[in-house]
């Protein structure tokens, strides 16, 4: 066995978008051990939220992350609403999903063309990203913002999609659809991909219930789930679409999930223009006085795997307390059996291939004394009280 | 001609620091460097080091823990450099203005030339910021 060598990766590495930090412990080529340092993003989002009110804070959840962008106040306008139990009207269930289906494909091509630039095809990179951009022009068009949308709303959305804007958003996806086969069957056929991607990386079954990981992660290893079919909100159960799944959990799996799960967002979207084109009500909103007493609890389908809000309200116009957890949280922990055994060289595209978002997941720990509820960790602290149990053992032990 | 003008006058070199942001401006800076606006058409690129870099693109609020190492890199960029501010957060806390983890403003840690505000500002926006700061000198 040689010496054990530390290979930092980040914060500030140019294959990063975000501030993450990654130590990998290897042995020559080898990985043998990989450890997350966190806390470079937080931003106190939770506390935030405590001193807004109920409408300010989809504004606040939207800057969670700027590629999941609606996911978080859809998990959010599904929890509020659950606490005074609101039904929104068709038309707005309808909107809610053609924007949350639309933010679905462009995230998708977001990572197809970062991981193809991972590997060193710059080539699918330019392509995806040329071809995400219609998809955001839409978006302006939509909502009038090419990312962070303001579009919903407690009871609603903000913004209806006349009859003249779904007819464009048609038309863009006519022309997106032949564009998404050429780059499947770029990315699908080719021999050096295959053998770059099949093998690595893989996640059984058992790791992903091991670490309770979620989305198109756990759907590339066989685990049948997704929030949108699972428990059904806005228009998703009025619709016909398939859930995507793989079988053999490495990373050519999880591209193959992501890549084919794009034609079902563009099923739904169709679907859900048609609908609201014969829909003739131009109700977008119900009016919601105010939020009673009571804790809801909203999920949501993002990009990457359930979003989970879970907000307090006291009856008051802003919640007591508001608890976000994202998907990446519980996705990023797999690293731990997918980079673990396999090279350096295929760490960064194993750890690209759970679409990792930190601005998403960043937290901050602390410890409380539960008898007198005060904060009792620092590091010295902590030091202190395990040098302290060492003594207390020696005692015992009689050494 | 100034020391500046003769720096900046040709192909800038970039690179993009994200202190604490929520992924907004850094995929719209990235957005900047596809084909649709292609800045690297006048010879604009990401580089990997702050070392061969002529512009230092900052988003995010500066954080109690990057702080430090939004100075360090900032002490390691070879001088004259140009630090753009992309987005509200870096020119003056936006949203995040309130938080518990916020170290102030980019400019109480460290100098900053153009500032271009939005959340998250349009690439052409963030093209023209720099296109302003380079008609001025």
């Amino acid at each position: 066995m040689g010496k054990k060598k530390i290979v930092p990766l980040g914060p500030y590495h140019p294959l990063l978008e975000e501030p993450e930090f990654f130590k990998l412990y290897c042995d020559g080529e080898i990985v043998k051990d990989i450890v997350w340092e966190t806390g470079y993003n937080h931003r106190g989002i939770e506390k935030i939220c405590q001193t807004k009110t109920f409408e300010q804070v989809f504004y606040v959840v939207e800057r969670i992350c700027g590629i999941c962008s609606t996911s978080h106040p859809f998990a959010y306008a599904n929890a509020v609403e659950s606490i005074p139990g609101v039904e929104i009207p068709l038309r707005a269930k309808y909107i809610r999903s053609i924007v949350g289906e639309l933010e679905r494909i462009h995230s998708h091509l977001l990572w197809v063309g970062l991981a193809g630039h991972f590997l060193g095809y710059n080539t699918v990179f330019m392509w995806a990203w040329k071809y995400r951009e219609p998809i955001l022009d839409m978006f302006e068009i939509i909502t009038g913002n090419r990312n962070s949308y303001a579009m919903f709303t407690i009871g609603g959305v903000r913004r209806d999609i006349s009859d003249e804007k779904a007819n464009q958003l048609k038309k863009v996806l006519e022309d997106f659809l032949p564009k998404l086969d050429l780059l499947v069957g770029a990315v699908m056929d080719d021999p050096v991909l295959h053998a770059r991607l099949k093998n690595v990386g893989t996640l059984t079954a058992e790791d992903i219930h091991d670490f309770g990981a979620v989305g198109p992660t756990a759907r590339a290893s066989g685990v049948d789930i997704d929030i949108r079919r699972d428990d059904p909100y806005a228009a998703y159960d009025l619709v016909d679409w398939n859930v995507i799944i793989a079988q053999a959990g490495d990373v050519f799996a999880k591209a193959e999930v992501r890549l084919l799960e794009m034609y079902e967002s563009a099923k739904i979207i169709q679907q859900c223009i048609e609908a609201l084109k014969k829909d003739n009500n131009d109700e977008i909103k119900v009016k919601v006085k105010d939020i009673p007493p009571g804790t809801g609890i909203g999920r949501a389908e993002a990009p990457r795997g359930e979003v989970f809000h879970y907000v307090k309200s006291d009856g008051g116009n802003s919640p007591v307390r508001h608890k976000i957890r994202a998907p990446s949280y519980t996705c990023i922990p797999t690293f731990r059996r997918s980079c673990v055994g396999g090279t350096i060289s295929d760490a960064a595209i194993c750890t690209a291939a759970v679409d990792p978002c930190y601005c998403c997941t960043e937290r901050m720990a602390q410890v409380y004394d539960h008898s007198t509820g005060k904060k009792i960790m620092n590091a010295a602290e902590l030091i202190k009280l395990s040098q302290a149990k060492t003594r207390e053992l020696r005692k015992k032990v009689k050494l | 001609m100034g020391l500046k003008d003769k720096f900046f006058k040709k192909s800038l070199w970039l690179f993009h620091l994200s202190a604490g942001s929520c992924n907004n401006c850094d995929i719209e800076i990235l957005d900047c460097l596809t084909p649709k606006f292609d800045v690297e058409r006048f010879g604009m690129k990401l580089v990997g080091s702050v070392r061969h870099a002529d512009v230092l693109l900052v988003t995010g609020i500066v954080t109690k823990k990057t702080k430090k190492r939004v100075l360090e890199i900032y002490e390691q960029a070879p001088k004259p450099i140009v630090v753009v501010a992309v987005g509200a957060c870096p020119c003056t806390g936006g949203i995040f203005a309130s938080s518990y983890n916020f170290a102030g403003p980019l400019d109480k840690v460290i100098p900053v030339d153009v500032y271009i505000p939005g959340c998250p500002p349009k690439p052409e926006a963030m093209l023209a910021g720099i296109v302003k700061f380079l008609n001025k000198k």
